[in-house]
């Protein structure tokens, strides 16, 4: 059977394919009610659901609830029907399979492990992803968009949690099922699997690129050098543009929100960086310290 | 012979009837009412909601459809639970017996599987779609908080879930899952900084979580008990204060300009 066909129809990657469909249907919808309202607003006209009368729960809401449920459950069910969970064989510590997937929702982060240590890859970045959503309703003070679609009223904030969504988190899913074979090896869908493939892809740290041995002295100093300044510079450089450009939006935005933001934009900016620097020039760590990697 | 409003008047005022059901329904705006608040659980519910909480277009139901999901785990779960033992010994064979020998078996492991999986999907969905109506920000703010804390406990729930049926699938995901456990930084014994606490192997993070060095019979009984007890107690309590405070914030937003 043609591989790809073979992968997208493993039972459990049902689940994914379904996922996409789901997805991209909503975000469409999502951005034609937001464009749809951002043209109401532009004309200066109310937007969807302003007007809103009340109704009854029962049964207007009631009854959408009830049918709602039953498309669910007939769904579901006939999903069931035609798809059996699969159920490999008896656990077995001794034999390990290749690769080993961890569950579908956190291959995002299994991918993450090409570019960082698990330190970073496996407890930091996902701790810094909840913390991130918890502070959304914090450091978004743009007191516009509240309560409808609208994309005009607050680009930034919608591009920069679409990136992560859509992006770092749905997009690397798709790879680490879809992409990833023996090895966490890149697969095209087209490509068999091949558990004897070994590629020779030596990856150096970014100090010997020019010369500098990233276990020495002065390779920790640059290291140290390129990551400070990365973390510093990425802090600094919003304040300055802003200073410049809309003073009014820094001071209303107050010291400790401004540090959370940009240190978390950087955080996540860190992550295609570190992609490009390790899949585009073979980049592994930018600084090797006794403790730890970066 | 009777004809049939005879039959339902004669119904309507039969006394088990009126116990139950209290008061007839004549489609009053007082009726109405007091179908809501006199219902246990559609008294979840306001008496009147606004036009865009029954239009698909605005919240397309993501939420409702989550609770749903999860109505559905809790009850196909606790039927798994009948036909299941949390041992090594017997965990494979008793989801090998779901498969040939329990009636319907199969169909009721599927529905708790896909089950899942759609469950994941949908409170990712819902998550996107309170962003983008702008839902979360004054005065909804602390409820977005306890959603981040159902969505990640919806991907717990679904991770415990997996080492279950003792097989090679699950075995490893949670292998791999939990070595992610020892790289913690201080509290992993492969994480950084850890040697200066002393973190070994059997005693560090990884260790709390499997009942061991690795993956075996305690892990099992851990990830049953978290999957089965743990997790959804803390999942329904948080639940009530989303609900709740869904009301208590106004309901389903509106547009404030």
């Amino acid at each position: 059977m043609n591989p790809f066909i073979e992968i997208i129809t493993q039972p459990d990657n049902i689940a994914i394919v379904i996922m996409i469909i789901m997805v991209t249907f909503f975000m469409v919808w999502a951005f034609l009610q937001a464009l749809q309202n951002d043209k109401l607003l532009a004309a200066g006209l109310p937007v969807e659901g302003e007007n809103d009368k009340f109704v009854d729960t029962f049964k207007p809401l009631v009854r959408i609830e009830l049918i709602i449920a039953i498309v669910v459950m007939v769904g579901l069910t006939i999903w069931s029907i035609a798809v059996d969970a699969p159920l490999e064989e008896i656990a077995n510590p001794t034999i390990t399979p290749n690769p080993a997937k961890a569950p579908w929702y956190f291959l995002g982060l299994q991918e993450l492990l090409v570019y960082f240590d698990p330190w970073l890859a496996g407890v930091v970045l996902p701790s810094l992803i909840v913390v991130g959503l918890l502070a959304i309703p914090y450091i978004d003070i743009n007191p516009k968009g509240n309560g409808y679609y609208t994309f005009a009223e607050r680009k930034y904030a919608i591009l920069i949690f679409s990136f992560g969504f859509f992006v770092l988190w749905l997009l690397l899913i798709v790879i680490g099922v879809f992409f990833r074979g023996p090895g966490w090896l890149w697969y095209w869908p087209w490509q068999e699997w091949d558990h004897a493939r070994v590629v020779f892809e030596p990856t150096k740290d970014l100090t010997t690129v020019i010369g500098i041995d990233s276990r020495s002295l002065p390779g920790f100093i640059i290291g140290a050098l390129v990551v400070g300044s990365y973390l510093i510079g990425g802090m600094m450089a919003p304040y300055y543009y802003w200073k410049k450009n809309s003073p009014e939006l820094l001071a209303k935005l107050g010291i400790i929100r401004y540090v959370t933001i940009v240190f978390l934009f950087i955080t996540m900016m860190s992550i295609p960086i570190k992609m490009v620097l390790r899949l585009v020039f073979l980049i592994k760590y930018i600084w090797i310290t006794p403790w730890f990697n970066v | 012979m009777k004809s049939l409003p005879q039959i339902t008047d004669k119904v309507k005022k039969n006394l088990i009837w009126k116990s139950i059901f209290r008061r007839d329904y004549r489609n009053t705006v007082r009726d109405r009412a007091q179908a809501v608040f006199g219902n246990v659980f559609l008294h979840l519910h306001p008496v009147q909601v606004r036009e865009s909480a029954v239009k698909l277009r605005f919240t397309w139901g993501m939420g409702g459809i989550t609770f749903f999901a999860f109505i559905l785990l809790v009850i196909t779960g606790v039927v798994l639970m009948f036909y299941y033992h949390p041992t090594i010994d017997q965990a494979y064979n008793d989801i090998k017996d779901l498969e040939f020998q329990v009636p319907f078996g199969v169909i009721l492991r599927n529905l708790h599987r896909w089950g899942a999986h759609f469950m994941v999907i949908v409170v990712m969905i819902h998550m996107f779609r309170v962003f983008m109506t702008g839902s979360y920000k004054t005065p909804r703010q602390f409820n977005w908080g306890i959603g981040v804390f159902l969505l990640v406990f919806t991907f717990l729930l679904s991770f415990t879930g997996y080492l279950t049926p003792w097989d090679q699938l699950g075995f490893w995901a949670i292998t791999v899952g939990t070595n992610m456990g020892a790289a913690t930084p201080l509290l992993g014994y492969q994480g950084p900084f850890s040697e200066y606490l002393h973190i070994t192997p059997y005693n560090d993070i990884r260790f709390a979580l499997l009942g061991g060095a690795q993956v075996g019979g305690n892990a099992l009984l851990r990830s049953y008990i978290w999957h089965c007890v743990a997790l959804p107690l803390i999942s329904i309590i948080l639940m009530f204060v989303h609900f709740w405070r869904v009301r208590k914030d106004g309901g389903i937003s509106k547009p404030q300009k």
